[in-house]
């Protein structure tokens, strides 16, 4: 077997605050392969969001990656200096953030922001770069993009600049992509028209991609694997399959049973009890056991991790084993 | 654009008719100018004449209107000092205060953004506290204060520059200037330097709060992300972003460095409007102050037009409401 595109091996990521450490991000492991897309799944604040900005540096302060490794095309990204991540960002690793209103420069047109963008990594020309871009702006639906390129944020609408985001993202032909909830500002049509694209690059292209979503729905029509976050930690990860239909962590379970469905209608919907413990002041061993009504007095050591073939999960006692 | 332009017009004529009825009445109230202008043993008949040449006998209104009537066609009324048109006493003096200011302002902005930027990336740091406690003083020494001790230290101390005076002045594109010469130029520092002080704080500390204010903000993480460069990203995402706010406050601290220059001319006997406002005022010489003022006014209003014209070359989102 070849070795996989990205390898994240407990990967942990820490806040130091006033307040005390906060363990944004604690011992997460997970691989993406070529064309393989990764859905990472939680609640806010479970540390998802987190996970993505470590693997590229691009954590605010007091955010600090203290551990673990991240493999990229063989190269540790954790141990690269300032002037190599540069390189890779934008270039081998692209990201697309949460708010397409924020994440684009107010004051510089599109076509500035794109072709800084292939200027950045290539030296090409400015009329090359200006030409790359526009193709790019074609390749994800944008009419008439030459004309567009002279256009300012605030002239597009929320999905277009998301698709123009996209599109920069795309430029460089990244090997991953890092997608941090893209579609949740979005209505919900322009959401499929963009997750429908979205895939089509990803396998055409051959691109690994990692979408953080707190969307389930999403995250099932999307990804080959799920991870799911809780806490820091991912409780439970495997293929979509196994993850959402055997479930084994009652956490999982418990989010599957939160999300509305069509054939339930009327009948009250499930509610985890509890709220997502204080990044502060988590829960000794297993985070998820003041809420879990299959908790016992093993949970207040941290589970090891159990697997079969293609799945994996930090449980105690597990769903589906007495079944 | 036309209807914005013959609006801004229309409403800078309601603002110089409102000074000048304000200035006229206050001019009027703080006292006789006979009172000064004539020696004290001067005979009941000499007084009624003088009052008479100047105008001086007929009631407020009406010396109001013929003040209007004149000063629309250019006659802002003789001095009674200098027995010479007011607005041509004015004006020889204006160079002299806006080459001062000028050079104030430029000091301000080439050392203020720089360390402000400095400041703000570096914020919490050793450098950015020197920083910021240096611009504490800046703002809360009294400006005279540091006049004299600009003098005391470079001129009585180092003897390296001459402490009062305009120095000599020579022919720069058909203008008088000290820049033309070394000796106004060496004539020229030092009270720049001290008009430049308060500035320069003000500039720092808008620089640095702005860079404080948009470097969390998503599009620099976004930037990031893409591969640009840090410099790229300080100086041209970040800076074009905080320039707005810092051309509001320039403007309007330009007009009032022009119109209160007159503690460091006073200080350094600088030849400029300042000191001809205080000398006429203890003269009581109507037609200057009135001028003056109104003169000042126009200013304001010519910069606060041209700040507005920079908002929208550095604001897409203002271009586009303007028109």
């Amino acid at each position: 077997m070849t070795a996989p595109l990205l390898e994240v091996d407990n990967l942990q990521t820490h806040f130091e605050t006033l307040a005390g450490v906060v363990k944004a991000v604690d011992g997460v492991s997970f691989t993406v392969a070529r064309g393989e897309v990764l859905g990472l799944v939680g609640e806010s604040g479970s540390g998802k969001s987190i996970t993505g900005f470590s693997l590229l540096g691009l954590l605010d302060a007091p955010g600090r990656v203290v551990g673990g490794a991240v493999r990229f095309n063989g190269e540790d990204l954790l141990a690269l200096d300032a002037k190599r991540q540069r390189q890779i960002r934008g270039n081998r690793i692209a990201m697309i953030f949460q708010d397409p209103m924020m994440t684009l420069n107010p004051v510089l047109s599109i076509g500035t922001q794109m072709v800084e963008t292939v200027r950045a990594h290539d030296t090409v020309s400015r009329a090359e770069a200006r030409r790359r871009s526009r193709d790019a702006l074609g390749k994800v639906g944008i009419p008439s993009p030459e004309e567009r390129l002279d256009a300012y944020p605030h002239e597009f609408s929320g999905g277009m600049r998301q698709r123009v985001a996209i599109a920069i993202a795309l430029l460089h032909g990244p090997d991953l992509i890092i997608a941090d909830e893209p579609t949740t500002a979005l209505d919900v049509t322009i959401q499929s028209q963009i997750l429908a694209q979205v895939q089509q690059l990803c396998s055409e292209l051959g691109m690994g991609l990692i979408w953080i979503s707190h969307d389930l729905g999403v995250v099932a029509g999307l990804a080959h694997k799920v991870a799911v976050m809780y806490a820091g930690r991912i409780v439970e990860q495997g293929t979509v399959v196994d993850v959402l239909d055997r479930s084994r962590h009652p956490y999982t379970r418990g989010l599957i049973a939160s999300t509305p469905m069509a054939n339930q209608r009327g009948v009250p919907l499930h509610q985890i009890p509890g709220s997502a413990p204080s990044p502060l002041d988590r829960p000794e061993g297993c985070s998820f056991h003041p809420r879990c009504s299959r908790a016992s007095d093993a949970c207040v050591k941290v589970p090891e991790i159990s697997r079969t073939r293609n799945h994996e999960w930090r449980c105690f006692h597990p769903l589906g084993a007495d079944i | 654009m036309t209807a914005f332009l013959i609006r801004r017009l229309f409403q800078a004529i309601i603002v110089l008719v409102a000074t000048s009825v304000i200035v006229f009445t206050g001019v009027f109230a703080i006292g006789d100018p006979l009172e000064i202008l004539l020696p004290a043993d001067a005979s009941m008949a000499e007084r009624e004449q003088v009052a008479e040449s100047l105008g001086l006998n007929d009631p407020l209104p009406a010396q109001y209107v013929r003040f209007v009537t004149d000063a629309v066609q250019g006659d802002f009324g003789r001095s009674f000092v200098y027995n010479r048109p007011a607005t041509e006493v004015i004006l020889e003096r204006l160079p002299a205060t806006l080459e001062l200011t000028f050079t104030a302002l430029v000091i301000s902005l080439v050392i203020g953004i720089p360390l402000g930027l400095w400041a703000g990336v570096a914020a919490g740091s050793a450098t950015d506290e020197t920083i910021m406690t240096g611009s504490i003083l800046g703002f809360s020494l009294p400006n005279f204060w540091q006049g004299m001790m600009l003098i005391m230290i470079f001129s009585v101390t180092l003897g390296w520059l001459p402490s009062t005076g305009r120095g000599e002045t020579g022919s720069l594109f058909g203008i008088e200037t000290s820049f033309a010469t070394w000796d106004g130029l060496k004539h020229l520092l030092l009270p720049a330097i001290n008009l430049a002080l308060a500035q320069t704080a003000l500039v720092i500390r808008l620089t640095r709060t702005g860079v404080q204010e948009t470097m969390p903000l998503d599009f620099v993480k976004f930037a990031r992300a893409r591969g640009i460069s840090s410099p790229r990203i300080l100086f041209v995402h970040v800076m074009k972003n905080i320039l707005i706010p810092i051309i509001t406050v320039i403007g309007i601290e330009f007009g009032s460095l022009v119109a209160f220059a007159v503690v460091t001319e006073t200080i350094f006997a600088w030849p400029g409007i300042g000191k001809l406002i205080i000398d006429s005022i203890n003269a009581l010489d109507r037609p200057i102050i009135v001028s003056y003022i109104l003169i000042v006014v126009t200013m304001f209003i010519v910069i606060n037009f041209c700040v507005d014209a920079l908002y929208s070359l550095l604001d897409p989102r203002i271009r586009v409401s303007a028109q």
